[in-house]
């Protein structure tokens, strides 16, 4: 069902929903960016809806609110565990039509390969999807191409438009107590982006010893930023820590892990089956245009385009991509 | 909903001294008429984290995991194993299915302690040689003194034909000496489209013996290979393990080798 609101009349909606939730959105952190006197948008908790980032797409995706960047698994003392509570309040977030399909890649991972995972079906059981809409093309996405530019899947849709809030709340729990004008509202999507990206259709293990590897892996720093900025990278690494107050109790995490990084791969004994860059950029590459469909079948990326804007050494993932098509001819 | 990453607590049962190095752990387990040869479980000590171990060996209410000390977590584990508990979950990956190779020629190939993995299928055609036809074991090792499981080694020899190579010696050894790929052009066969291959050891290893198999004349479909990766959970969830769209600890770590050789790291 769709609405319209007057700002004050949303905000005191929006009020109900953080009563009831608690609310992530994409938010300018003032003088937060990686270098000096440069902002960042990441996801916070607002107090209004003013306090959205509306404009910008966040550098940093959604997905830390359901898998945190280091996450307790349980707590160990002497020969037992105990697993921690789950959130015990609801959870609503903010996002655009690319991180609403990005989604559907966590679930892949997380709940339909092999085991599901209980820690994140339990706080995904628990979470609710806001829809912002896209009324221009960000800067680096490119959506269009990976058919992620629209998103129905929302339980609710909002829109700051001027002095007006549009709603579209097929979620019954957000729109109690609304009082607007209902209307038909349907999402903003983009149609056409900046950049534009023509996936190569037929990869093989023939591409592997392509010098384009080495010519884009040869730049890599291995920071890994590309892995923590996208919405899709699952990966993560166990982690044992021991509390110096009490060496007998401890907990057991696991933490965001990255493949660009040394180590990813490495085994007991020092062996390391990826060990340069080149193979760890073609690695990155492939699972996300590639590999993951045929597991799954659709492409782990989504184009949200923010590890073509992360990189500190400027790889354009989307000029690899591109280039990788165009010799497939 | 089970929480598959809580592990259990198991009490050392038993603990064998192959090497300085190398350590089989008999490890309670209640459920182990479901383990496969094969299989891996994630052993771990509090503190220092997990570990995926092969098991290598299917006792009544048993698992054995010969544990080689070469990283954090198994450095731990040989200080602190007396009469003690440690924590295991499992058993995960395919392992290996013992019918494939009812009623064939069967070869196996390991090299040092990639003899785990395999030594569940050794052992089960060593006590029943009437449903194979041929088995035969080529097993490598560093050194004499790097031999392991040498009790079993005196049970298989007295049941399969076995060929215990090191790749070095001192002058005065008698026993074989030289790289396992050195036997195989001289195996012999009654029917050679009828021979089944397993080869478990360090991915130089699993290359050239394959190599060596396939100039025999042998088709693909006939080898099976395991492999060993980084393995931080193995549930298909922490990534380390992947191989193109393939997870290790999900699809494998046993496969024919017409599927094994696509994987490229």
């Amino acid at each position: 069902m769709g609405y319209q609101f007057t700002k004050a009349e949303a905000n005191a909606l929006f009020q109900q929903w953080k009563e009831r939730y608690d609310v992530y959105a994409p938010m300018l952190m003032k003088g937060e960016g990686c270098f000096s006197d440069t902002d960042i948008v990441r996801y916070g908790q607002p107090d209004t809806l003013e306090d959205i980032e509306w404009a910008k797409k966040s550098d940093y995706s959604f997905k830390e609110v359901l898998l945190s960047i280091n996450q307790t698994l349980f707590y160990f003392t002497e020969d037992k565990t105990i697993v921690p509570n789950p959130p015990k309040k609801e959870i609503l977030i903010f996002l655009r039509a690319c991180d609403m399909h990005a989604l559907t890649r966590l679930d892949d991972v997380y709940l339909k390969n092999g085991f599901e995972d209980i820690y994140y079906r339990q706080v995904r059981e628990m979470t609710h999807f806001v829809l912002m809409g896209c009324t221009q093309s960000c800067e680096t996405g490119f959506c269009v191409s990976m058919g992620t530019n629209k998103a129905d899947t929302y339980d609710g849709y909002v829109k700051l438009d001027g002095e007006t809030v549009l709603m579209d709340l097929p979620m019954a729990e957000l729109a109690e107590g609304a009082k607007a004008e209902e209307l038909a509202v349907t999402p903003d999507y983009v149609t056409e982006n900046f950049e534009k990206v023509t996936l190569p259709k037929n990869l093989t293990n023939e591409c592997f010893t392509d010098d384009i590897w080495k010519e884009f892996g040869s730049r890599c720093i291995a920071c890994g930023r590309c892995n923590f900025a996208c919405p899709t990278c699952t990966c993560y690494t166990m982690q044992d820590i021991f509390y110096n107050d009490n060496p007998k109790n401890g907990e057991r995490r696991r933490v965001w892990a990255s493949c660009q990084v040394d180590g990813y791969t490495v085994i007991a004994g020092g062996y390391d089956c990826r060990k340069n860059q080149s193979d760890r950029m073609r690695f990155k590459v492939l699972h996300k245009i590639s590999d993951h469909e045929k597991r799954f079948g659709h492409t782990m990326c989504v184009g949200c385009g923010r590890c073509e804007a992360i990189c500190p050494e400027y790889i354009s993932y989307i000029t690899l991509i591109n280039r990788l098509a165009e010799k497939e001819g | 909903m089970k929480n598959e990453y809580i592990p259990q607590l198991s009490t050392v049962r038993e603990v064998i001294k192959h090497t300085a190095l190398e350590y089989t752990f008999r490890m309670e387990f209640d459920h182990a008429e479901i383990v496969k040869p094969g299989q891996f479980f994630e052993i771990s000590l509090p503190k220092y984290g997990e570990a995926p171990i092969s098991v290598s060996g299917i006792g009544a209410d048993t698992v054995d995991f010969t544990i080689r000390r070469v990283g954090k977590v198994t450095n731990e584990i040989f200080e602190n194993y007396v009469g003690d508990k440690l924590f295991i979950r499992g058993p995960y990956g395919n392992g290996f299915d013992i019918e494939n190779y009812k009623g064939k020629e069967l070869v196996v190939i390991a090299g040092g302690t990639g003899l785990s993995p395999i030594k569940g299928v050794v052992d089960y055609f060593a006590a029943h040689t009437d449903e194979n036809i041929s088995t035969t074991l080529i097993a490598g090792f560093k050194d004499p003194d790097s031999v392991l499981f040498r009790d079993d080694f005196k049970f298989w020899k007295e049941n399969i034909n076995v060929i215990q190579s090191v790749d070095r010696a001192p002058e005065d050894y008698t026993g074989p000496v030289g790289m396992v790929t050195k036997y195989i052009p001289d195996l012999k066969f009654t029917d050679i489209s009828n021979a089944s291959f397993i080869c478990v050891g360090p991915p130089i290893m699993i290359k050239f013996v394959v190599k060596a198999i396939l100039e025999l004349g042998v088709k693909e479909e006939q080898i099976w290979v395991s492999h060993e990766r980084k393995m931080c959970c193995g549930l298909g969830k922490c990534g380390h393990c992947r191989v193109g769209s393939t997870y290790i600890c999900l699809d494998g770590p046993v496969f024919n080798y017409v599927d094994g050789k696509k994987l490229i790291d």
